[in-house]
This record gives C-alpha cells, structure tokens and sequence, in this order.
C-alpha cells in the first residue's frame, strides 16, 4: 500500500523538470521531448487516481491523451523539418523572424 | 518499510535520474534516449498500478513509435550536437526560479492538504484495468471521443504530409 501522495510528489517533479526543459532548452526537438515528459507525468497521475477511485474512465482518459500525443508530434516534427528546410536552423533564438 | 515502498522509490530514482539526463545532456541523441527510459519506468508503475493495457500501450506507442519519429527527425537533420550559447543572459536564471517557485507551490499544497487516507493498493490483479474492461467502456461510453480522436489523426497525418510535400512540388514545375 503506497500513499497516492508519492504520486502526486513524483508526478510534480517530472512535469517540473518538464518545464524547466521547455524554458531552457534552445533545440526546438528538445523542448519538444520536454513537453512529451510533461504530458507522460499528467498520465501517470490519471492511472494513480483511476486505481483510488477504481474507475476505468482515467485509463480511457490516458488513452486519448497518448492518440493526441501522438497526432501532436507528427504534425510538430513536420513543422521542425519544414523549418529547418527554409532556415536551416531548429535553434529557436535563430527563430525570430516574426519579430518586427 | 515494504517492499512496494521500495519498488515505488527505485523506479522513483530511476525515473527522476533520466528526466535530468533529458534536461543536461548536450546531445539530442543521449536526450532522447533518457526520455526512453523515463518512458519504460513509467510503464512499469502503470503495471504495478494495475493498468497493462495503458502500460503496453506506452510502450509501443510512446518508447516505440513517438520517439524513433523523433530519433528520425534528430538524426535526419543532423542536429545532434546544435551550439547552446545563450542569447539572453538573464534566461537561465529566472527559468531556475520558476522551476523552484512551481516545484515549491506544488509541494506546499501536498503538504497543506496532509495525508489522505487514499492508499493505493498495487499489483491488485482482477478484471480492473484490462484491455476487455477498458474496450467495454471505450466503444460504449466514450464512443464519441473516440471517433473524433481518429478524426484528428488523419487530419494530422494528412497536415503533416502537406507540411513536408513544398519543395518536391517546386521542383517538378
């Protein structure tokens, strides 16, 4: 029997450490992982409380979010390479072209 | 202290340990081969949670397809070792305080709130969690999201496929 504060605790520190690879990292395919690590840490957190509240809802919930994960991903390394076709960088403070 | 304690805090250790190596390694390489066994530990807490259906599914879908897609990419492009001089002195810094600052609120709040009676009861066996169970419910309760989500797929895949398609098309005119 293991207190689903432990889980809580564990899933604060990856989605943390998450973030701190979005805010830190400059290669756009590894703020991308960082997100990745960000959404796995949300679904650990549905399978614990699935297995406190005994509801199969929370697994059906992880498996929509691993669908859109990976819908997500295609389309974002599409834009990385199409990116790095026409600036031949994925550094994003080489990325700013938008800014006036 | 338990054995599932201990199981709970090795996996724990583990899991932590390549989410950092995610975060340092200077090859995206090496990252992304953190990210894998942070992905393969937690399969294993959804099987000590009763859940190897999502389990196997994190495997095959995210530590298998997802990333050799972005070990594809890295690899493709060449990006391995991308030069991380900093552009903006003041960055690292303040992303550190964030981090702190949003690691910090989190604890506080488990703390605040104090230990629960919710006690999780792993490797529980039974019918809970299996691929039978989570299809009954998938295809009638939630047969519309369901739907929807391969909607969104094939509008991703076909986005992808216009996204990469550009320069081909120049050439051929």
């Amino acid at each position: 029997m293991i207190p689903v504060e432990n889980y809580i605790g564990l899933s604060a520190i990856l989605f943390t450490i998450g973030a701190m690879g979005v805010l830190t990292r400059r290669n756009a395919i590894v703020i991308f992982m960082s997100v990745e690590l960000m959404l796995n840490s949300a679904n650990l957190l549905f399978i614990a409380f699935a297995q406190v509240y005994q509801e199969v809802g929370g697994h059906v919930f992880v498996f929509f979010v691993m669908a859109v994960a990976a819908a997500e991903v295609a389309v974002g390394l599409a834009l990385i390479v199409a990116i790095f076709r026409s600036r031949g960088t994925i550094n994003i403070d080489d990325l700013h072209h938008l800014k006036g | 202290m338990d054995g599932n304690l201990i199981t709970f805090y090795i996996l724990a250790l583990v899991a932590i340990g390549a989410a950092l190596g995610l975060l340092f390694s200077k090859n995206s390489v090496y990252a992304a081969l953190f990210l894998i066994l942070n992905f393969a530990t937690v399969a294993v807490y959804y099987l000590t949670l009763g859940a190897p259906f999502i389990a196997m599914a994190q495997v095959t879908v995210y530590a298998g397809a997802i990333m050799v897609l972005f070990l594809f990419v890295i690899m493709l492009l060449g990006t391995e070792k991308l030069a991380g001089e900093d552009t903006l002195i003041w960055q690292k810094p303040f992303a550190w305080l964030l981090a702190i600052l949003l690691i910090g609120v989190g604890m506080y709040q488990i703390a605040l709130r104090g230990v629960t009676d919710a006690m999780i009861h792993t490797f529980p066996g039974g019918d809970f969690g299996s691929p039978a169970s989570i299809g009954m419910i998938l295809f009638n309760q939630y047969l519309l999201p369901f739907e929807v989500t391969s909607i969104l797929l094939l509008v991703a895949m076909v986005g992808a496929i216009v996204l990469t398609k550009g320069e081909s098309k120049k050439a051929q005119k």
